[in-house]
């Protein structure tokens, strides 16, 4: 009798593919003849396809694969066609929006052009992929939650690509494309708005990213710690609690004085995962928007507190007339 | 169907572990020393890794002066001809200062690295024009910039270190050009080695150390309306602020409190020291490093024929104080005022 109740699988199934249940009428193929890979079965089910591709999957996969050219050709560009260049600063390489004289204009291609449709492009594939989604899961039968959820993170997305340089005014206060090039543009926006720590939504959004974590890891801990007790059947314990749910409500019941249930736990991930983008992206709206610098702003406030002074007063030397500046 | 897709799997795994391995190499080894600065629980603390700052320390050791010869005696200006700028020196200490400059600046080749042996006086070798006009360099700083330098003071050692050319200089540097009709060469967007490898600006110098372009970003009312800076002009203040850092070999907190980048009232002091500093560097760049562009050999110019300038580096060698704050110049009184 294989046991079920570590951290790593230790139990691998092995039957014939799955097909999938009847899909309704209209709905295309699934393609691909199923195989089963055992290192996979380690991190999840062994099963690999049959694939769905779908109008919706397809279109998306053509969008993104467009933007994921336009970006990489415009990075080999700029490093004159160079792979090993290209290899080398990969890292660095960036696709940057226009500058600020073209304002909402359309820009050149050279001048941020390409970064627009580069924009456009992976705007659409992720937003039919969200269609995929949301089509597939009601194709199943299922809610269309996982849906919601990736909306909030793709509010979070149009929010600092599309709608905040939209009520901006220009094009330029938009990401560019590139790894480092866009970690140091997240740097300068929170030094050009005056420091995003006292954004009360950027604040909300990292309690609840962390919150996210912390949930996820409570709950992925608590089922592994009763699966012994059948908790891995957690769905039938939302109704029929057995002992696992009662130990597992239990434990949580002696060491913090309150327990979710099997079922609200549930509740209490999705809604802190979509919370983070959701709340995210308000606090990138306001920014510029409604307020241009957060530190001033969370001093106004009160939620800036200030600090014993420990060094020498400085003043501004612009301010002082010594006439050393030259 | 396993086997090739398992040996895929395998590839990626090792190419993981090798990328892994390549990111951490180039990331510090503990110990980090923390040195706290401001007040307590405000992380205002400077790192140091005490491995490097045992080789800083080394690196930084000032040689011994020559004994200093009375001010007595015929004036160099009278003995020598075409002397120029020391010309009030007595004979002995225009000596002693010629011997510590080939030490400091040309150890290897000595007095011919600037002079014609066969005749001192002349003018010929560009190094000699160069040297002169480093010394009126020099004495400006001293009398001129104690805003910057203070009592402390520079000698040409300050920079050279024995290096006939100081190890940190600059040329202007916009970038690989690309390729026209793409992504436009914008000055960033590949590694920049002045601005802690990261992607930002990689000349951060012409705008601000040779222009004076406007560097604060940060805006002074909470809300809207009063400051246009854009997300861009900031990269470029946050790159010569990276360079700075790296400069100096201390964090942002050196001179800022890093919650209220702008606010003076919350800087520690060594910030006006700096602001001081930004105003000299523009200065020396501007009346003595460009101007002496024509005397230069096309080798010793940069890829755009501009001379060589000087930035924080270029004195401070990666230390917050260059040479830790021993003063060379208290041994030198002919550096440190201006001659007539």
């Amino acid at each position: 009798m294989p046991e079920f109740q570590n951290v790593f699988t230790r139990v691998q199934v092995k039957g014939p593919s799955h097909i999938g249940v009847e899909l309704p009428r209209g709905s295309w193929e699934r393609t691909g003849k199923p195989f089963h890979l055992y290192l996979l079965g380690l991190i999840g089910d062994a099963q690999i396809g049959p694939i769905y591709l779908g109008f919706s999957g397809i279109a998306s996969a053509i969008c993104g694969f467009i933007a994921f050219e336009i970006i990489g050709l415009n990075f080999l560009a700029s490093v004159n066609w160079s792979p090993a260049q290209f290899v080398r600063q990969l890292f660095w390489l960036g696709l940057e929006p226009p500058a600020p004289a073209y304002g909402l204009h359309i820009p050149p291609l050279a001048e941020g052009g390409w970064w627009g449709i580069a924009g456009f492009f992976l705007t659409a594939s992720i937003l039919l992929w969200w269609v995929r989604m949301y089509r597939r899961a009601a194709a199943l039968g299922l809610g269309s939650h996982t849906a919601w959820a990736f909306a909030s993170a793709i509010w979070l997305y149009l929010v600092l690509g599309f709608i905040r340089p939209l009520l901006m005014g220009c094009w330029c206060e938009s990401v560019p494309f590139g790894i480092f090039p866009h970690l140091d543009w997240t740097a300068a926006f929170s030094l050009r708005y005056g420091n995003l720590f006292y954004n009360p939504f950027h604040m909300l959004s990292i309690a609840f990213l962390y919150g996210s974590a912390v949930i996820f890891a409570m709950h992925g801990g608590t089922v592994l710690a009763t699966t012994r007790f059948g908790s891995e059947r957690e769905v039938e314990q939302i109704v029929d609690r057995g002992t696992a749910g009662e130990r597992a409500a239990l434990f949580w019941r002696w060491t913090m004085g309150f327990n979710a249930t099997f079922e609200s736990i549930h509740r209490w991930g999705w809604w802190f995962a979509v919370l983070v983008t959701l709340t995210g992206g308000i606090g990138i709206l306001l920014t510029g928007t409604v307020v241009d610098n957060w530190y001033l702003w969370g001093v106004k406030h009160g939620i800036a507190a200030p600090w014993p002074n420990v060094f020498p007063p400085v003043v501004d030397p612009l301010t002082l007339a010594t006439g050393v500046g030259k | 169907m396993n086997t090739p897709i398992q040996a895929a799997l395998a590839a990626v795994g090792a190419a993981v572990v090798v990328v892994g391995g390549m990111l951490l190499a180039v990331t510090e080894r503990p110990p980090i020393d923390g040195i706290q600065r401001g007040f307590r629980g405000s992380g205002l603390v400077q790192l140091y890794n005490p491995r490097f700052l045992a080789d800083k320390e080394a690196e930084n050791v000032i040689p011994a002066s020559l004994p200093r010869l009375p001010a007595a005696g015929a004036k160099a200006g009278v003995v020598y001809k075409n002397v120029q700028v020391l010309k009030d020196v007595s004979v002995g200490n225009f000596t002693r200062l010629m011997a510590s400059m080939s030490t400091w600046v040309a150890p290897q080749v000595g007095c011919a690295y600037c002079h014609d042996v066969n005749n001192m006086a002349s003018d010929a070798l560009y190094t000699k024009v160069v040297a002169r006009r480093m010394i009126q360099m020099v004495q400006h700083i001293n009398s001129d910039w104690k805003t910057h330098v203070a009592e402390t003071g520079v000698v040409c050692y300050t920079c050279h270190r024995g290096n006939p050319v100081p190890k940190n200089i600059w040329f202007a540097d916009p970038g690989p050009e690309g390729t026209p009709g793409y992504t436009p060469a914008v000055g960033k967007n590949h590694p920049a080695t002045v601005a802690g490898i990261t992607a930002l600006p990689l000349d951060p110098f012409t705008p601000f150390l040779l222009g004076d372009q406007n560097i604060r970003v940060q805006p002074t009312e909470a809300l809207p309306g009063t400051d246009n800076s854009s997300i861009k002009q900031t990269e470029w203040t946050y790159s010569l602020m990276m360079n700075f850092s790296q400069s100096l070999g201390v964090n942002c907190d050196y001179c800022h409190n890093s919650r209220a980048f702008r606010d003076w009232d919350q800087s520690p002091p060594q910030r006006a020291t700096a602001w001081y500093g930004i105003r000299m560097v523009r200065d020396l760049n501007n009346n003595y490093l460009v101007p002496l562009t024509p005397v230069f050999p096309a080798s010793r110019l940069g890829p755009l024929g501009d001379g060589p300038k000087v930035y924080c580096a270029t004195c401070h060698n990666g230390v917050y104080k260059p040479l830790f704050g021993i003063s060379m110049a208290k041994d030198f009184p002919e550096l440190t005022t201006v001659s007539k």
